[in-house]
């Protein structure tokens, strides 16, 4: 019944996303804020610019982004752009299309954070799994406690004083920003590297405070794992303890890891829309925040519905995975 | 009968040597065991004196609001902690900072965890139309990242108005679903137990058994929960200050955070600035997790010989 299995996995999948695009869709109308009529208080606060007609002119743009209609028509109309792959325009940035806002955003956020789970998994669980290894220097199990207090402070605080001790005071990295003044973006060398060097503080922050998580969970299962018969067996065969380690004992530890990794991944955003407003780098979170200041409906939805989509397709892709790495496990019996 | 005394231990002097400690020397005991418990009691007991000796030793009403001194001060005799661009004393921030961001935590753990409990308890105690519902509920909105639909909330509401209180409500709004799917776990193994039936058998009423049996039984979850609730509760309100969505107008820790982030502190060298909440918070974090820790090994004795 593998089939069956699947087909209500992605019913419920389905059933997130809806929930959540819905309730994402209605909270901004609740309130009185009316982001064109700021955008154009904060024109004519900067430049000056006041034109008598104000009102139509909001008017004018009210139809044109449809927001005269009843919510409940916007509703549908939203919802039945979502499903052709068009998230409307950005109320703020009026040319430009939410869809082509989040792309441009999206490569920042995508290397940040992919590099840093992937680092942050890989360190957390070896980490983890030789502290609960009996033939392990005893270094590695005093490194789990300072860990864990890493992981109970936000990147957010992490990243502001690694802000403090290594680029204000030590100035050895940048401060903040993607890229330093004066650089144009492009694919050269000299960008890359640069962009890089703006990356690393940001990178250490969200990693050292997932680090823990990994590090901790996977302490937890190997600890199960170190009394299990087929490891004594191996023990006792006298495989070679490095062959233990790595084939009887992390493969089998690692397992629920890796249901976790989508789980972390809804947090992982969290921080690093934190962190990117931080560091001041271009990607979704600062995207989001920006938006959410300008109140601009359409870039919120299309930012959360984004990351909750992604969100739903790991989740599913880790489901569909689960069982190659863990033949013990098929979806057959419910 | 005198064969069997004399086969017996004598009562004598051995006895006095067991006697029972009393109950003060095994808590000493315990907690002597138990070292993240008592790290992290005596981080919220050093941070509780220093708001409520500070809080009547200094004007926080006054000095932690703008315009109150002279701005930009490093930290000195005069001001300890130093002065911020907009003439706050620090210090006096730092204290009604510190007590705020605790009053928006314990509300947001009560509310999450008082709804996680009841709903819990319905769900696992009726089972049935109720159970599906509510567990139908709390599965679809588990994985939905809170903080996004929080940021939204919290972005719609007029920004004057926003007050701890309101930020409290907002931040508690999302954070029953874990508790509930936690509180309905224990409940269902609970009730399963020999004592529960007995309680049944003996002709208890089905409150009196959930009152009297049940709920006592899950009072270290209860109480965990409720931590992690003001965990979870302080961290959602300090992403939505940095964000700028906080009460703009209290001393919040994260507040100042992100006043200091606006007028970049860093790059004109008031370090000073937002050092003090960001350590503040570190230490609020880290006691609130030693604590977990430690009612974790209370509640579960068989963590405890894992090390």
């Amino acid at each position: 019944m593998r089939l069956g299995y699947l087909v209500r996995r992605i019913l419920f999948l389905i059933a997130v996303v809806w929930v959540a695009a819905t309730i994402v869709f209605f909270i901004p109308r609740l309130s009185a804020r009316n982001p064109i009529r700021e955008r154009f208080a904060e024109i004519a606060r900067s430049t000056g610019f006041a034109p008598k007609d104000l009102e139509q002119i909001i008017a004018a743009y009210e139809v044109k982004f449809g927001l005269n209609k009843p919510l409940l028509q916007q509703y549908v109309e939203y919802m039945g752009g979502v499903l052709r792959g068009d998230l409307g325009p950005s109320l703020t940035r009026f040319p430009k299309t939410v869809l082509e806002l989040i792309f441009s955003a999206l490569p920042w956020t995508i290397v940040l954070l992919m590099l840093t789970t992937l680092i942050s998994f890989a360190l957390g669980n070896l980490l983890g799994a030789l502290a609960a290894w009996p033939r392990s220097p005893g270094f590695v199990k005093g490194l789990m406690a300072p860990l864990m207090m890493l992981q109970a402070v936000p990147a957010y605080l992490l990243g502001l004083l690694l802000i403090f001790f290594i680029a204000f005071r030590l100035k050895l990295l940048p401060m903040g920003g993607a890229y330093s003044q004066g650089i144009t973006p492009s694919l050269t060398l000299e960008f890359i590297l640069d962009a890089a060097r703006h990356q690393i503080l940001p990178a250490i922050s969200l990693i050292l405070a997932s680090l823990g998580f990994w590090a901790l969970g996977m302490r937890g299962m190997g600890i199960t794992i170190q009394g299990e018969d087929y490891v004594n067996f191996a023990e006792h065969k006298g495989l070679h303890p490095r062959t233990i380690f790595t084939q009887y004992y992390v493969r089998n530890a690692l397992l629920p890891q890796v249901t976790g990794l989508a789980l972390a991944f809804g947090s992982v955003i969290v921080s690093g829309v934190l962190v990117e407003q931080l560091y001041g780098l271009p990607g979704l979170g600062g995207l989001l925040g920006d938006a959410i200041l300008k109140n601009d409906y359409f870039v919120i939805y299309g930012i959360t519905l984004f990351v909750i989509l992604s969100i739903a397709i790991l989740m599913f892709l880790v489901d569909l995975i689960y069982p190659l790495l863990d033949p013990r496990i098929r979806y057959e019996s419910r | 009968m005198t064969q069997i005394a004399a086969v017996g231990p004598k009562p004598d002097a051995r006895e006095a040597r067991y006697e029972q400690p009393s109950r003060l020397t095994l808590i000493w005991r315990y907690l002597r065991r138990n070292k993240s418990l008592v790290l992290g009691l005596a981080i919220v007991l050093a941070l509780t004196l220093f708001t409520v000796i500070g809080s009547l030793t200094i004007d926080t009403e006054k000095r932690a609001y703008p315009l109150a001194v002279k701005p930009k001060q490093p930290p000195s005799a005069e001001y300890p902690l130093g002065t911020d661009f907009f003439g706050r004393d620090l210090l006096a921030v730092m204290v009604r900072g510190i007590w705020q961001t605790a009053v928006i935590g314990l509300i947001a753990g009560a509310i999450g965890t008082g709804v996680g409990v009841i709903l819990g308890f319905l769900s696992a105690y009726y089972g049935g139309a109720v159970d599906t519902l509510i567990r139908a509920i709390t599965e679809v909105l588990l994985p939905i990242p809170a903080f996004l639909i929080l940021v939204i909330i919290a972005g719609s509401i007029d920004r004057k108005s926003v007050t701890i209180y309101t930020m409290a409500i907002i931040v508690s709004l999302l954070a029953w679903m874990g508790p509930t799917r936690v509180m309905r776990a224990q409940v269902l193994s609970l009730k399963e137990r020999l004592f529960v039936n007995v309680a049944r058998l003996s002709g208890m009423s089905n409150l009196e058994i959930v009152f009297k049996e049940i709920l006592p039984n899950m009072l270290p979850f209860i109480l965990a929960s409720f931590v992690s609730g003001v965990f979870a509760g302080i961290f959602a309100s300090f992403g939505l200050s940095v964000l700028g969505l906080g009460p703009l107008r209290e001393p919040l820790i994260g507040n100042t955070i992100w006043f200091a982030q606006q007028q970049a502190a860093f790059f004109n060298g008031w370090w000073w600035w937002p050092l003090w909440p960001s350590l503040a918070l570190v230490l609020i974090f880290v006691s609130l997790t030693l604590i977990n820790v430690g009612l974790d090994e209370l509640a579960n004795p068989r963590v405890r010989r894992t090390e």
